[in-house]
């Protein structure tokens, strides 16, 4: 697959004067994504520097990582504390609970490790039957089809999920909502919709009259959608676009849909910087109990120390300020030494943005 | 999180198939969320495959969009 085509540079330049052409020169326009690798795209790209000055795209909560609350941060700690085997993608290592991160507790002698892939943790259990493995099940619906997928196929009796799967929809709407941030538009993230389809963004449109783009990930990509999202607010014509064809489909994925709908029921949840979102977290059902870490080590964290003093990660999260208006941006928070969660993942956007001021890509706040 | 890379179906042999990512990096992966056959280019996430990437249909759009941009230009 030539996936250069979606990098060409001269394609790039030709829709960015495109964007220029239907922008009107009055007023101001403000599109959100919801994606980490969205926001890694565009500021890799330095796509922020190829629109018109009163074009602006922020970024959203996008960051499955960045948005677990602190209580259920603390519940993995608590988990490893009491002996179980803690097993975790790479980013979760080190995000902040109410009084450390699973990398304190690792520190500390408890078993915590890093795996790849979900398969890698029930293959660890199946090899170890002697200890108790829990995965901690972070992810929006790209991920949680995988949960699914092991749940369902009865993993070994040592193995459960501390499951903090979260739905995106939700956190799209709860962002119309917030006071003066004013979206213009939704460049809807392409991995979720792979899953998921195009049937549950149809609101924006509909109820909001929110133009609603969904996007892939590659340069071409996100100014194509960016285009689309334009053209749309000039034509005063909100709709809903698929801009990601080769990959999403209206449908999204029927089995992967089926599985999550077995596995799962949806109900409210915790998110880091947000608060309670009503229908916006899996859990397992309850005939699946045996292997929800919840119900088997009667674990339950209700309150959590979200955010540290000092720290605007609340604010970076929804799209409210960017990274370097943060006092402590670079200086007390680094990605050597993270004070917040959005520090911390690849995909936060601070993170993305520290990497970009390391590596001097074009940026513009 | 949500990254997810395409890969080359080398070889499948019931739920999980043999992928190459590019430069002969390859990779076993749980394939039971599509109906991966070997040839086939799917999304690889987390070592799940979540979808079937349609190669026609990427060229079509690109050359689709060419084609938009130049006939908005005339």
């Amino acid at each position: 697959m030539e996936v250069q085509n979606y990098r060409d540079p001269e394609l790039a330049r030709r829709i960015a004067a495109k964007i220029r052409e239907v922008t009107p020169q009055t007023g101001s326009f403000k599109f959100c994504h919801v994606c980490g690798t969205h926001e890694w795209t565009i500021t890799h790209y330095g796509i922020r520097s190829l629109l018109p000055e009163n074009v602006e795209v922020i970024a959203g909560p996008g960051c499955p990582v960045c948005i677990v609350p602190a209580a259920e941060i603390d519940e993995s700690v608590q988990l490893a504390q009491k002996g179980m085997v803690m097993t975790c993608f790479g980013d979760l290592l080190r995000v902040p609970g109410s009084n450390g991160s699973l990398l304190d507790a690792k520190a500390q002698g408890a078993d915590v490790r890093i795996v790849y892939s979900l398969t890698d943790a029930v293959e660890m259990a199946r090899k170890e039957p002697e200890k108790e493995f829990v995965f901690f099940a972070v992810g929006f619906e790209t991920t949680a089809p995988a949960t699914a997928v092991e749940v369902l196929k009865a993993p070994p009796k040592n193995f459960s999920f501390l499951v903090a799967h979260r739905l995106i929809p939700p956190a799209m709407e709860l962002l119309l909502g917030v006071g003066d941030l004013n979206i213009d538009g939704f460049i809807a993230p392409g991995h979720v919709s792979a899953i998921i389809g195009m049937k549950p963004y149809e609101l924006f449109p509909r109820v909001y009259r929110m133009p609603t783009v969904v996007a892939g990930f590659e340069p071409i990509d996100v100014l194509m959608s960016l285009y689309m999202l334009m053209k749309q607010l000039k034509e005063k014509k909100p709709r809903l676009e698929n801009e990601y064809s080769r990959v999403v489909k209206w449908e999204g994925n029927p089995k992967a849909l089926e599985l999550m709908d077995q596995a799962f029921t949806v109900t409210g949840g915790n998110w880091r910087g947000i608060g309670r979102l009503p229908d916006s977290a899996y859990k397992l059902r309850d005939e699946l109990a045996e292997y929800d870490a919840h119900a088997k080590f009667g674990v339950k964290i209700e309150q959590g120390k979200d955010i540290l003093l000092g720290c605007e990660c609340h604010l970076v999260i929804i799209g409210k300020i960017k990274p370097d208006k943060c006092p402590m941006f670079m200086k007390a928070c680094t990605p050597q030494k993270p004070v917040g969660a959005c520090m911390v993942s690849s995909e936060g956007t601070c993170r993305v943005w520290a990497k970009a001021v390391a590596t001097s890509k074009p940026l513009k706040p | 999180m949500c990254l997810a890379i395409p890969a080359h179906v080398m070889s499948v042999t019931g739920d999980k198939a043999q992928v190459d990512f590019g430069q002969n990096v390859l990779r076993e992966v749980n394939v039971s969320l599509v109906e991966a056959k070997v040839g086939d280019y799917v999304l690889v996430h987390a070592g799940y495959a979540i979808q079937k990437l349609d190669e026609k249909d990427a060229l079509e759009t690109l050359s689709l969009w060419r084609e938009i941009l130049s006939a908005e230009n005339q």
